[in-house]
């Protein structure tokens, strides 16, 4: 059923670009592709294309926004569409790059590592350096040994680092490329000195997300820096995990935190500085804030806490059974979330909850309670990393507001029913289904049939607000049409403010744009909201 | 053109017999050997030696099998056969099956495949993974011989590769051409083999006797037809040859489970039952109360 189906062999006679009529100027495309060159090539294209007829396409599209089709999609098996996940080694160089003097290599091809660069400096808008094997076809064949010879000493001698964490790709893993064995080899070799830390992590992308290559780098670099270090006492800090969280204002503000409690502490990689460096002028390689002494040192703290119990289970387990070391789960995200949290410092330190993070608490609830009437009973669609998710869905159910469906891709099974027993025990929590191992066309489904008033996520989601008309905020990672967002932090009552204010002004720029149309809306289009 | 390929578990023999069998008919044909085997071993009775330089052994010293030319690696052997190998990684590293994969696609853009009446593959034991079965994908070899012999690990592998090329045989053109029984002087040899070539749905094409002047043979690196053209045992490959020549009889397998297997073992008395298998054990537990 294509349309043009005997073929036209007569191009368009005008298929040189427009005259221009200020040469030199340079058009935006936005404009250059709706001159008529542009629009009759796009058009005498179709015959080739095999394309269906406007009406066609119009009438499926409407289809896809049924429950017919809705029922049709979630029968799919085999196939995934925009699956809300990265892949491993993404989440190995990210916690990579929070260590001192740290290069985050991936052993693979140079494809593989060009992805994860872009993607992180997409989202940043920041220089991030990583290196590769270059493995070629031969490297598949014969394995990836003489690469990673070759790989570490020009790492080593060119960009002159402190430690080279060492992940996998999914060709290095599928040939079966045994790291260990390959960097002792480097080493006797002399590629780098028998010394020299090079922590790795098996991080094939067939198997978990980026939040699997996160937990499984950061358990690697931990062994590697920690081996033959533990003492007879401990050194009285604690350590701090965040977790594959992108917004970088969320270290800062857990450093101002930990320091109002006068707390000692070690952030297990602070990459706040990695992924937003001062522009000074002057180019700095290495921006990572966790000192190899401090890392190798947290073998001997009081305890670890994680604010990401599902991206991080190995390390966790690592540090409890090799450490034996007292692990926390804490989210401080939202206000419960913060509050325990922080009456945890106040019971460790034995010092009470500092006044400034009282008063910021207070200011944070003001303003929750400023907005209420507009969030109150709003129903939301969300979607992201199963902890990321979590703190998201503990402060919407704190303003009242809905979440209706929460598609997690990279969920498991114990995150779910955490997550339920949340969602039981609130009353807004009662319409609330978790989708696991759903991606965002199954959403798109969810959205269509059983609407909502506003969407959370990261970029992606803008394919989503186009086409249910679905106001979005964007939370999550990655976020690449927006910037600055990173810079902000989530975390603490600070982070709880932030929150509330991109949630209800994204509801009350939708009211403004519902109320537009003079003389017919506009009876509702406030000055004062 | 035609192209097959002999296929068999490792040590049956397979390259001895490809390599009989393409002498015979190198005597009317213009043919390519390629060896899709890391040992690089598929060549050596018809060049008198081990091949030197195999497609990847030189892409590993130039670090890219672009930088190879065909000459380099296209060897010409006995009678004008044309030889080339594969090779492949060391033992233990990297991936063999990618391996295959390279060296076919070098062979073909470099035009490795014109002027010849008949290629052959020579492929190493039994099809563990996408890149073995390299060999009988699409627009490659279309008739598959399996070297088998009356031994159990033998049959085996002999099922297991009628299952790849089913997997192929429903979307390309590959065919089963039949089953040649390298002899090991077993028991009822003929009948099992003829059962198990009934049982895929094929035929047992020859039956080669065991003969010492194979061995003489190769002790020279040479095939029967180079050493003794006039000895009996040539006078087999010749028939075989013929036969595959002349074969019009291709098939698409039918591949039958462990269970049939192990019965048609037992049938021909190879295996013993489960019965008699459970009657020793018990024997077994009377004998060590007693």
């Amino acid at each position: 059923m294509t349309e043009n189906t005997a073929k036209n062999p007569t191009p368009p006679e005008n298929l040189t670009p427009p005259v221009l009529s200020e040469p030199g100027k340079i058009q935006d495309h936005f404009d250059l592709f709706h001159t008529d060159p542009y629009q009759e090539t796009f058009e005498f294209k179709r015959q080739f294309e095999g394309a269906h007829s406007k009406e066609e396409v119009a009438r499926i599209a409407e289809w896809t926004k049924t429950w017919d089709y809705r029922e049709k999609n979630f029968s799919r098996e085999a196939l995934t569409v925009n699956p809300a996940k990265a892949c491993q080694p993404l989440g190995s160089l990210f916690v990579a790059a929070g260590f001192e003097g740290t290069l985050p290599y991936s052993h693979g091809s140079q494809g593989c590592v060009a992805y994860f660069r872009t993607h992180l400096t997409r989202n940043f808008k920041e220089p991030f350096q990583a290196v590769s094997s270059s493995m070629t076809e031969d490297a598949a064949v014969f394995g990836g040994l003489n690469n990673m010879v070759d790989g570490l000493a020009n790492s080593y001698t060119l960009y002159k680092p402190k430690m080279i964490a060492l992940c996998t790709t999914c060709m290095a893993e599928v040939i079966g490329d045994d790291l260990g064995a390959f960097i002792q080899t480097a080493k006797n070799k002399g590629s780098i000195p028998e010394d020299f830390p090079v922590p790795y992590a098996h991080t094939p992308s067939f198997v978990g997300s980026h939040i699997t290559g996160y937990d499984n780098m950061l358990k690697g670099i931990l062994e590697c820096l920690t081996e033959g270090k533990k003492q007879e006492t401990t050194n009285g800090k604690y350590n701090f995990n965040l977790g594959f969280d992108p917004y970088i204002g969320n270290i800062r503000e857990l450093k101002r935190i930990l320091q109002l409690f006068d707390l000692d502490y070690t952030v297990l990689s602070d990459n706040a500085d990695a992924f937003d460096s001062p522009n000074t002028g002057e180019f700095k390689m290495y921006n990572g804030l966790t000192t190899l002494e401090d890392a190798a040192d947290s073998i001997n703290a009081e305890g670890t806490f994680f604010f990401q119990k599902y991206t991080t289970p190995k390390t966790q387990d690592y540090i409890e059974k090799e450490w034996g070391q007292e692990t926390y789960n804490f989210r401080p995200f939202g206000i419960k979330g913060t509050d325990e949290f922080l009456t945890k410092l106040s019971e460790l330190t034995g010092k009470p909850v500092p006044q400034e993070l009282v008063d910021e608490r207070g200011r944070a609830v003001d303003a929750m309670t400023d907005s209420q009437a507009w969030i109150h009973g709003k129903r939301i669609a969300l979607y992201g990393d199963p902890d990321h998710v979590f703190g998201l869905v503990n402060f919407l159910l704190e303003l009242g507001a809905e979440p209706v469906h929460i598609v997690v891709t990279n969920s498991n099974p114990d995150f779910e029913a955490e997550l339920q027993a949340v969602l039981d025990a609130s009353p807004y929590g009662q319409n609330s289904t978790i989708w696991g191992k759903k991606d965002l066309w199954h959403l798109r489904s969810l959205m269509f049939t059983e609407p909502v008033d506003l969407l959370i996520g990261n970029s992606y989601g803008k394919y989503l607000w186009r086409d249910t008309h679905t106001p979005i905020v964007r939370i999550g990672y990655p976020i690449f049409d927006r910037h600055h967002m990173h810079r902000y932090e989530t975390l603490g009552y600070k982070g709880a403010l932030n929150l509330h204010n991109w949630i209800v002004n994204t509801i009350l720029d939708e009211l403004d744009r519902q109320t537009i149309i003079p003389a017919k809306t506009d009876i509702s289009f406030d000055l004062i909201r | 053109m035609r192209q097959i390929a002999f296929y068999g578990k490792g040590g049956i023999g397979k390259s001895t017999t490809s390599q009989n069998t393409i002498a015979a008919l190198s005597e009317t044909q213009r043919v390519m050997i390629v060896g899709c085997d890391p040992k690089a071993d598929s060549t050596r009775l018809m060049l008198h030696t081990k091949a030197q330089t195999t497609i990847l052994s030189l892409a590993a010293e130039r670090g890219s099998v672009e930088d190879l030319e065909l000459e380099e690696v296209l060897l010409t052997g006995y009678n004008n056969v044309r030889c080339v190998e594969s090779g492949g990684p060391e033992p233990g590293v990297g991936c063999a099956g990618r391996g295959i994969i390279t060296a076919i696609n070098f062979l073909e853009e470099e035009g490795a495949y014109e002027d010849l009446d008949l290629v052959s593959y020579d492929v190493l034991g039994d099809v563990v993974c996408g890149g073995f079965a390299m060999p009988i994908r699409e627009g490659k070899a279309q008739e598959i011989y399996i070297v088998t012999s009356g031994e159990m690990m033998a049959m085996y592998a002999a099922n297991n590769i009628a299952r790849g090329i089913l997997k192929y045989a429903q979307s390309g053109g590959v065919r089963l051409g039949g089953l040649i029984c390298n002899s090991r002087k077993v028991d009822r040899e003929v009948e099992l083999i003829e059962a198990l070539a009934d049982k895929l749905g094929t035929k047992m094409i020859h039956f080669v006797p065991r003969d010492n002047v194979v061995q003489r043979a190769e002790l020279r690196r040479m095939t029967v037809i180079e050493y003794e053209p006039d000895h009996p045992q040539a006078q087999e490959y010749r028939a075989l040859a013929r036969k595959i020549e002349h074969n019009k009889d291709l098939v698409i397998p039918t591949p039958i489970t462990m269970d049939e297997l192990e019965e048609l073992l037992v049938q021909y008395g190879f295996m013993d039952s489960d019965a008699e298998y459970q009657k020793a054990l018990e024997a077994d537990k009377a004998a060590a109360s007693v």
